[in-house]
């Protein structure tokens, strides 16, 4: 029952629960946005490496953003968001209230306490003021870097509001614990590695494009063009360059990055390295770093992508609560099983009803 | 001369008269800081977040075909069963005929054709779409095989052995096709709620019901279309029944979904045809039950329901489509889920965090 409790929601290990025997630590990126330039030199490793053909050289006029969103031909993303005072004095305003709620330090810190993985541990910090919220979750570490900064409105040597800055973010594949394009897909051609990534199989696919629809990040597209094109009409995205990694490389993108703002390696460490770097910025005084996909029991059983953003998702072009949406899936056959009972019931009373004529 | 989205919102280009007397009215230079639209941050310059669904106009025509297949299927078992012989060879064909044409529409749909039968390399119970084509292959199997006893009766020699194989085969052909005919009206809603489309998803509570609902209006209203009003009498309740069924359950998920998911049901090209769909229903099951037993007012029902089912299946697929393009209907419901998760006290399970 265990097993399958997780299969569907849920913290999970995604390539035990695939059968893997390997051992292999689960892989995954981090992508630092604080320090991205915008100098796309991801996107271009990525296109090289994996041969992804060309999609649009139009002017979208969105900033330095001529790439759009993340597709089937583009497999990184570099978003260019331009800010002003007052945007980033919302940004910082609503990063002091994620602080102030003290997630997700909270259940690690009941878990680690009660050694129980029901969750039974949270429910008791569940009434508790934010500001004894805060004080549970506090970072050991650090110290106290900000004291209850929403209702005081004071923070601990909170950096200077410039008057404008530029948002400049990777985006990438997530590779969910709970991939909703892999429980879809109808054919079994995404799968999930050894490394708990989620690939497709170029030449299984038949491209019916269920994937496309069922991604709540719209990361994975069917990718447009005649029969010249490289495997159009098949559903392409990020491999997490399968290819590389299996022989101890670093995947395209993280390996061209000039700052380190994409880092690559076990998960684990990863969403380690996020913490600390989340840390080291609100120590700085830039309360709106937040991670987003850091947290096993969101929506989505954790994401295989740790970012580090400096607004709110939606910000972004990323979903501020997504949730797979086969985790319903359960409850959708019930309703669909009742209906079809319901339609069976309807045609037999109309032909046992009544007269023939 | 390459051209952007941003060509429509310049201003158009004026004549050196235009210009001149906009200077005599002293309007001056235009300011330029004007032209630059006051961005609004909730979404990431207005793009989706989610990606909509691939599927052009070949997968709604399935559902309404693979609605009519499957409420012609259990027609022709309970014609079989109460021995009304036209309307039961008329429904046994519809079944076929749908099956086939939106078997074939699937495949044209597909962006690799050439593979349709690598949907048959795996059963896999996540997937809606596989657990959907296996219900569509037996479905299949059973109402050609239904035809084939329905063809053979006419010109076998009732003592051959082909002939009294067909005899035993029928009644499971019956069985078979009304027992598979229910999951293949109803796994549609399933297939499309399976989605990240904010307002398929968000719908999957009533949607198996509208779409069984306006299944058996559409097959009866093609029974009603094709057999003479003495068979048809069945075919006029299951008309009557299946279409208080879908509008009901299509009231109570407009109802159900809110104000922000239900406006793609609403506006635009869905909204119309969904308000046409009701009006066909509508009319269509009430004609069919008080005027059908009259041969040409029943086929104007029968119509009219047919038309109704299609309007509602390319209704909710047009509906889900423009909700996954809209980055608003992704974004709102799910950040005032999250904001309500926290007003409740629920911290720990949101996919943004501080540390």
């Amino acid at each position: 029952m265990g097993f399958w409790k997780n299969q569907l929601t849920g913290p999970t290990d995604p390539a035990t629960d695939a059968a893997w025997d390997t051992g292999k630590p689960r892989k995954g990126f981090f992508t630092d946005t604080s320090i991205c330039i915008g100098c796309k030199a991801c996107e271009v490793a990525c296109k090289e490496w994996n041969a992804v053909p060309e999609d649009g050289l139009g002017l979208l006029g969105s900033s330095y953003d001529n790439t759009g969103a993340l597709g089937a031909s583009t497999w990184r993303h570099v978003a260019f968001v331009e800010q002003d005072g007052d945007r980033i004095a919302t940004a910082r305003e609503s990063g002091r209230r994620l602080v102030d709620l003290g997630m997700p330090a909270l259940r690690a810190t009941a878990e680690a306490a009660g050694g129980s993985s029901d969750g039974s541990g949270v429910t008791d910090l569940r009434g508790a003021t934010p500001t004894e919220r805060t004080a549970v979750g506090q970072r050991e570490s650090t110290g106290q870097p900000f004291q209850d900064g929403g209702s005081a409105g004071v923070a601990v040597a909170e950096a200077e509001i410039p008057d404008f800055r530029w948002l400049m973010s990777s985006d990438v594949c997530k590779h969910c614990t709970h991939a909703a394009c892999l429980d879809v897909c109808p054919t079994g051609a995404l799968f999930r590695t050894e490394f708990g990534t989620v690939v497709v199989q170029d030449d299984v696919c038949n491209g019916c494009g269920y994937c496309v629809a069922a991604c709540p990040f719209g990361v994975i597209e069917r990718r447009p063009g005649e029969d010249t094109v490289k495997n159009a009409g098949i559903a392409q995205k990020c491999t997490l360059c399968y290819d590389r990694i299996g022989h101890d490389q670093t995947p395209a993108c993280a390996q061209a990055c000039p700052t380190t703002s994409i880092k690559f390696g076990d998960l684990a460490q990863m969403q380690d390295a996020a913490r600390e770097r989340v840390d080291v910025l609100h120590d700085l005084g830039y309360p709106e770093a937040r991670l987003y996909g850091a947290n096993e029991n969101d929506g989505v059983g954790g994401t295989g992508s740790v970012f580090l953003l400096l607004d709110e998702p939606e910000v972004y072009g990323l979903p501020p609560d997504p949730r797979v949406t086969t985790a319903a899936l359960p409850d959708m056959f019930r309703k669909a099983g009742f209906a079809a009972v319901a339609m069976l019931g309807l045609a037999a009373a109309s032909f046992v009803g009544g007269r023939r004529r | 001369m390459t051209t952007n989205p941003l060509d429509a919102d310049r201003p158009p280009e004026r004549t050196r008269a235009e210009r001149r007397a906009e200077r005599r009215a002293g309007g001056g230079r235009r300011d330029e800081s004007l032209m630059v639209p006051d961005v609004k941050f909730e979404s990431y310059y207005g793009r989706s977040v989610v990606k909509p669904a691939p599927w052009e106009a070949d997968i709604p025509a399935y559902i309404f075909l693979g609605g009519v297949a499957a409420g012609s299927g259990l027609i022709g078992a309970g014609a079989a069963a109460r021995r009304l012989p036209t309307l039961r060879r008329n429904a046994r064909y519809s079944a076929l005929a749908a099956v086939a044409v939106g078997g074939l529409a699937l495949v044209r749909d597909l962006g690799k054709p050439s593979r349709a039968l690598n949907m048959m390399r795996t059963v896999k119970v996540t997937s809606p779409m596989s657990v959907g084509s296996w219900i569509l292959t037996a479905f299949g199997a059973f109402a050609g095989l239904a035809v084939a006893s329905e063809a053979g009766q006419g010109f076998l020699d009732r003592d051959s052995g082909l002939a009294k194989v067909l005899r035993v085969a029928d009644p499971a052909a019956s069985a078979g096709s009304a027992l598979m005919a229910p999951p293949l009206a109803a796994y549609t809603a399933i297939l499309l709620a399976d989605t990240a489309s904010p307002t398929w998803h968000e719908s999957y509570r009533q949607l198996p019901f509208v779409f069984v609902g306006s299944a058996s209006a559409a097959a009866a209203g093609l029974a009603l279309l094709t057999s003479p009003p003495e068979q048809t009498g069945p075919a006029r309740r299951m008309a009557a029944a299946g279409a208080a069924l879908e509008l009901v359950a299509m009231h109570r998920m407009e109802g159900n979904l809110g104000e922000v998911l239900a406006e793609p049901l609403r506006t635009g090209r869905a909204g119309l045809l969904l308000r046409a769909s009701k009006a066909l229903t509508g009319a269509g099951a009430v004609t069919a039950t008080v005027f059908g037993r009259n041969r040409v007012a029943a086929g104007l029902s029968g119509l009219a329901l047919l038309a109704g089912s299609a309007c509602t299946r390319f209704g909710v697929f047009e509906a889900g489509i423009e909700s996954a393009k809209d980055p608003r209907y992704t974004v709102s419901p799910q950040r005032e889920r999250l904001e309500r998760r926290r007003a409740e006290g629920v911290t720990d399970d949101a996919i943004t965090t501080s540390r």
